[in-house]
């Protein structure tokens, strides 16, 4: 220990003494480190730390270098590397050691039931518990992670048995990749992987990567909107154009409502369906056979995104039907889209259109393939602060027009409902930050004026500490026809609740 | 030419990064006193500008009327858009970096902790005029999300920083006069351009005069009463550049204050631009964010 560690230790001492008779005075102090040997007048704020203020007389002449600020108290060492990471938790439990082998996660307990009987389905909708685990470390030049959780609900019938495509079992596989940067312009991330590009707000158009809709519609966290997809992305940087390019060695299908926890309108049966009725498919699941490709060209003019996109695979949900074997099917499907997104006003515009080629039914004229269609969208976001703090409001209108539509209707099987040629959509988000931003207020809804037909997300969730979140919330389906998109999920209306601890 | 500089009005969090103070010897006070627009320019650039770039790790511990505290840990960098080349400055350009030229920034942030929002990143864009540009990704969705950024008064990550105290305040949207020069201190206060805009009447800034470092901000209701602070209680000379390493900031009204602490501070660290991109928001960058 050196004399100037000690006299800075001294000074230091003074200082506080200092600084704590002067706090009953109006002005702020300076900090450690702008402290000077002066006296100070009353007005003034005390030097902090670091600027060598104090106002303790007596103090050797010699010691104020020319003007120059005293070496800030007890971090004198000019020059010396401040390698101050802050000190790890002293935490010697169990989370301070899944801390040191830089392991995170949450433990989720969440049940929800249906807010009127469905004949088909069980009056739960939601009641399960689930531990995620996740570990990411970077070894030289690869980054890793893992993300699996393990979950137990006695509402899935089938949590026996794991399906990790499928999303079905105790265990759900989320991430398990690596990543890696073979050239400066290049970066390849490899594995299990959450996806997503495009512009829409909880409405995809170029974004064919899978989703899991049941837990969407059930009340899980947002982030389990998107399943997993088994992928190697390959991403090229220049100062033209940024190229995306996504192999996905075999089909990565989106989780869909197949009637086992939650009903749907069943065409043959001219009816809400749901366990009488489960959707079997015939899944495209052979690797490299069954595979997949998407693509994304991008770059920034000025302050607006613009975006190019290709998606080469199949319907993510099974659109189409083969009566032979009886089960549902994914036709082949391709998608060239584009978007744009920038500051308009004081809130963010974007605009998307998508061209679905549903290569399987190109006349139009097949009843057992969905038809291709066009799909638009455009939207806005902005805060209100006349109106409330931390409001934000945003409002999309989203189109899809199906081609083909006369070849459709000509093969329509007889008394079968017919969709309309063009769906509008619009929708809403008002969210709402209160309490420090510990609670959080939101709803989304989509309507339809076409389907007359909606679905309203109402959720509250309160950050109770650092750890434990507790939230509240409702999906709510409205419609008189029980075959538009919405209105055929009305007996699944549920409320849910749910509390975590994350780690 | 025409600078936006942001005025340190309540400095903070991301600031720190860019806290600092002039390197004392060459800017030993002079005989001349500096103008009321000199000093707010100088103390901007302290607050906001050093060095060509930095990085801090940030810790702020929020503390609530009834003692509950809640924890913020993120790492953040800053880089600034380089001076133009010696243009019409002649002799006087400065070997390094122009120490007096506030152009546009950009930064990242990167949280650690608390646990729900562990691997976000945050990236913003200031812009001189008008609206920052803002994105925030959320790893497990894979999204990049634009977010609207024309409220800047309000809470930075629940705390009590607002958005405004860590990125600067445009120094143009006050009026700044000296109410009093003291030994240590230039004594500003500023008075909103639009008073409609802001929660304040007006605000009391000291300004160190050695390092031009904002050692306390003080803001007043329209009655002229203090009801928000912002001090600072440690700060230390880093590569040259004086640094502000703890600070805290008060809302008397609501009983509550945040401490920020800034550590592994570096800077001129040759951050690359590109850094800032959403390439870089997918893929943090590891050299520059430790666990």
């Amino acid at each position: 220990m050196n004399a100037r560690l000690v006299f800075s230790v001294v000074l230091a001492v003074l200082v506080l003494a200092a600084v704590s008779v002067a706090q009953a005075q109006d002005p702020p102090e300076l900090p450690a480190g702008l402290r000077d040997p002066t006296g100070k007048p009353k007005d003034q704020p005390d030097l902090p730390k670091g600027l060598g203020g104090d106002s303790a007389p007596g103090l050797p002449a010699g010691l104020d270098k020319g003007g120059e600020p005293k070496p800030p108290v007890g971090i004198d060492e000019a020059g010396k590397k401040d390698n101050g990471k802050p000190k790890p938790a002293k935490d010697h439990g169990l989370f301070g050691t899944l801390e040191r082998w830089d392991i995170s996660g949450f433990w989720d307990i969440r049940g929800g039931f249906r807010t009127q009987p469905d004949r088909n389905e069980d009056d739960e909708s939601l009641g399960e518990t689930r531990l995620q685990l996740e570990w990411e470390k970077t070894f030289g030049h690869v980054t890793f992670r893992y993300i699996g959780d393990f979950l137990y609900d006695p509402v899935d019938d089938r949590r026996g048995s794991v399906d990790l495509v499928r999303g079905t079992g105790w265990f759900d596989l989320r991430e398990l990749w690596g990543r890696f940067s073979p050239a400066e312009f290049m970066d390849v991330k490899v594995g299990r992987q959450a996806l997503t590009w495009g512009t829409g707000d909880l409405l995809f158009l170029n974004d064919l990567f899978p989703k899991d809709w049941r837990s969407f519609f059930v009340g899980r966290d947002l982030e389990y909107l998107k399943a997993p997809a088994d992928a190697v992305k390959i991403s090229l940087f220049s100062e033209a154009v940024n190229v995306d390019v996504v192999y996905m060695p075999r089909f990565n299908p989106s989780r869909f409502i197949a009637g086992r926890r939650l009903s749907y309108y069943s065409p043959a049966l001219g009816a809400r369906a749901g366990q009488n009725a489960i959707i079997r498919t015939d899944l495209p699941n052979e690797w490299f056979d069954d595979s997949e490709w998407a693509a994304r060209a991008s770059r920034k003019v000025g302050r607006y995104e613009l975006a190019a996109y290709g998606h080469w695979g199949y319907w993510k949900t099974p659109e189409g039907f083969n009566p032979f074997r009886g089960r549902a099917t994914y036709p082949r499907l391709s998608v060239y889209g584009a978007s744009v997104r920038g500051p308009v006003g004081r809130g963010i515009a974007n605009l998307e259109a998508a061209f679905y080629d549903s290569r399987q039914d190109r006349s139009g004229g097949n009843p057992l393939v969905r038809n291709g269609e066009v799909r638009l969208l455009g939207g806005y976001e902005t805060d209100l602060p006349e109106l409330a703090p931390e409001l934000t409001v945003a409002v999309q209108y989203y189109v899809e027009v199906m081609q083909d539509y006369s070849a459709y209707h000509r093969a329509l099987a007889p008394g079968a409902k017919a969709a309309d040629r063009t769906r509008h959509v619009v929708t809403g988000r008002v969210t709402r930050k209160l309490l420090n931003q510990d609670l959080t207020l939101g709803v989304f809804g989509y309507y339809s004026p076409s389907d007359a037909d909606a679905y309203l997300r109402p959720n509250a969730k309160y950050k109770i500490d650092d750890h434990w979140t507790a939230e509240l919330g409702a999906n709510v389906f409205f419609g008189k026809d029980p075959h538009t998109f919405f209105a055929q999920f009305g007996r699944n209306s549920n409320v849910y609740a749910a509390l975590r601890y994350a780690f | 030419m025409k600078t936006s500089r942001a005025f340190p009005a309540g400095l903070a969090a991301l600031v720190v990064v860019f806290a600092s103070a002039l390197p004392a010897a060459e800017e030993a006070p002079t005989a001349k006193a500096p103008t009321v627009e000199q000093i707010v320019d100088s103390a901007n650039h302290v607050a906001y500008y050093q060095g060509a770039d930095g990085r801090a790790r940030v810790k702020m511990t929020i503390t609530d009327a009834q003692k509950r505290t809640r924890e913020r840990e993120m790492t953040i960098l800053r880089w600034d858009e380089p001076a133009p080349k010696d243009k019409d400055k002649g002799k006087d350009a400065p070997a390094k970096k122009d120490q007096k030229f506030n152009g546009r920034q950009k930064f990242y942030v990167y949280f650690h902790k608390p646990a729900d929002v562990s691997k976000m990143a945050f990236l913003v864009h200031k812009q001189l005029k008008g609206d920052d540009d803002r994105w925030m990704y959320l790893p497990k969705l894979d999204l990049v999300k634009r977010i609207a950024g024309s409220e800047k008064r309000t809470s930075f990550v629940g705390s009590d920083f607002f958005y405004e105290d860590v990125s600067g305040r445009n120094v143009n949207d006050d009026k700044h006069e000296l109410v009093q020069d003291t030994d240590q201190y230039y004594v500003l206060k500023n008075t909103p351009v639009d008073p409609a805009k802001v929660e304040f009447a007006y605000y009391k800034t000291w300004i160190h005069k050695k390092t031009f470092l904002v050692i306390k901000n003080e803001y007043y209701d329209r009655n002229d009463k203090p009801y928000r602070t912002y001090q600072v209680s440690a700060v230390k000379e880093i590569q040259g550049y004086w640094t502000v390493t703890k600070a805290r900031m008060s809302d008397q009204a609501a009983g509550r204050y945040t401490d920020v602490e800034y550590s592994d501070v570096k800077y001129d660290t040759n951050m690359d631009e590109d850094l800032f991109t959403e390439r870089y928001l997918r893929q943090p960058p590891k050299e520059h964010i430790s666990d």
